[in-house]
């Protein structure tokens, strides 16, 4: 699914990250670990296909069976939960969108506030929406940059439920202890 | 097909982001009015028609300017250039449908500044009118390529003016002078360009 050698990023004169290797198998799960500003969220961004690395080799899947949530949801904050899954479906041109939506937004607990722009939402049910856009074209590979911020213990634990679900993960995040059963791969950054 | 699906999806979107927020279009407005009245009253008695007439494309350049500083600011605020991006569609289809709204942002602003015009200074041609749907077209093009590198670079506010307007001249040139060939060949050159160079302008924002 993944595979990378001697993976480096730089941002003009600094070096975000050097020599990474990567084997991710499909089905695997990569737990990425490190302190702030130790190149995590580069690294996954890289991962998803959303950056280019500056040296080594990486091989990727298609960029649209790719999920990437990041530390914003991704979402239009003044449309609403309907019309931005709807957007991202026709843009994924996902067959029977309606019935998939609904779905979605039923599990994470948006259904009944489907119609109100998400402005109003507070930072964990847009976190949700978020996790309903990733999760939308049912991704073969999810890149979570710190998916548990602002969510609920009931918005956590669902997400720990939808984790156990999913084909191929590559998460980043500060409690590792969280995922840390689901962990197949992990990285540690310094 | 798929094709004009998603850009009729992301125009939709602007469309419907703008008719929410109401951010873009009333400032547009206002600021086209406000500048055909100061040039109104700065433009001393008996200039001529021609004088007006440039005044009247550079109160257009400036209030496109202000809708093109907009045009972005939900995916550069929201990030959202990175859910797009990982979507099946083509890059250039961002491209176009963002172009599509400002195009209509704009004809909607020059619905009231041409009227507006032909009160204060004098009556508004076909081949005006002709020219300034063209110079849209150009606008929308080449502003909405100049926008989405501005989102990219750090002095963001600094980057759209000075890309955008140098190459606003030459609309200005042909809109004022009646060149309607000139404008016609402007918008197929530009357009081209910045579809071709759009995919690249996002590729690492």
């Amino acid at each position: 699914m993944i595979q990378a050698r001697g993976l480096a990023k730089r941002y003009g004169d600094r070096r975000v990250f050097r020599d990474v290797d990567l084997d991710v198998p499909a089905g695997s799960f990569l737990l990425v670990t490190g302190p702030n500003g130790s190149g995590k969220t580069t690294l996954l961004r890289v991962l998803a296909g959303l950056a280019a690395p500056s040296a080594g080799d990486l091989t990727l899947p298609a960029r649209h069976t790719i999920g990437y949530l990041g530390h914003e949801p991704l979402v239009y904050r003044e449309l609403t939960p309907l019309e931005n899954l709807n957007l991202f479906a026709r843009l994924y041109r996902l067959p029977e969108r309606g019935e998939r939506i609904g779905m979605l937004l039923e599990r994470f607990g948006l259904w009944e506030v489907r119609h109100e722009r998400v402005s109003t939402f507070s930072r964990g049910m847009r976190q949700r929406l978020g996790l309903c856009r990733v999760l939308l074209h049912v991704p073969e590979l999810l890149v979570l940059d710190e998916p548990f911020n602002a969510l609920d213990a009931e918005g956590a634990a669902l997400l720990d439920e939808v984790l156990g679900e999913l084909r191929t993960v590559v998460l980043a995040t500060h409690e590792p202890e969280r995922v840390e059963r689901l962990a197949t791969e992990r990285l540690a950054f310094a | 097909m798929n094709y004009v699906r998603d850009v009729g999806a992301l125009t939709r979107k602007d469309l419907l982001l703008e008719l929410r927020a109401k951010e873009t279009l009333p400032s547009m407005l206002l600021f086209v009015i406000a500048a055909l009245t100061i040039f109104h009253f700065a433009l001393p008695a008996g200039a001529g028609d021609a004088a007006a007439l440039g005044l009247l494309w550079s109160a257009l350049i400036f209030t496109a300017l202000l809708g093109l500083t907009r045009a972005f600011v939900a995916e550069r605020e929201q990030g959202l250039f990175d859910a797009l991006i990982l979507t099946p569609c083509d890059r250039s289809a961002i491209w176009l449908g963002k172009a599509l709204a400002v195009c209509a942002f704009l004809v909607c602003a020059e619905v009231v500044a041409l009227p507006a015009f032909a009160l204060f200074f004098h009556a508004v041609g076909g081949r005006t009118v002709a020219a300034v749907a063209l110079a849209d077209i150009g606008i929308a093009t080449v502003g909405t390529l100049f926008g989405a590198m501005a989102v990219a670079g750090k002095a963001r506010e600094l980057l759209l003016p000075l890309l955008f307007l140098p190459a606003a001249v030459p609309i200005v040139v042909g809109g004022v002078g009646g060149y309607l060939w000139f404008l016609a060949l402007y918008d197929g050159v530009f357009a081209l360009l910045a579809w071709a160079l759009f995919e690249y302008v996002v590729a690492e924002i």
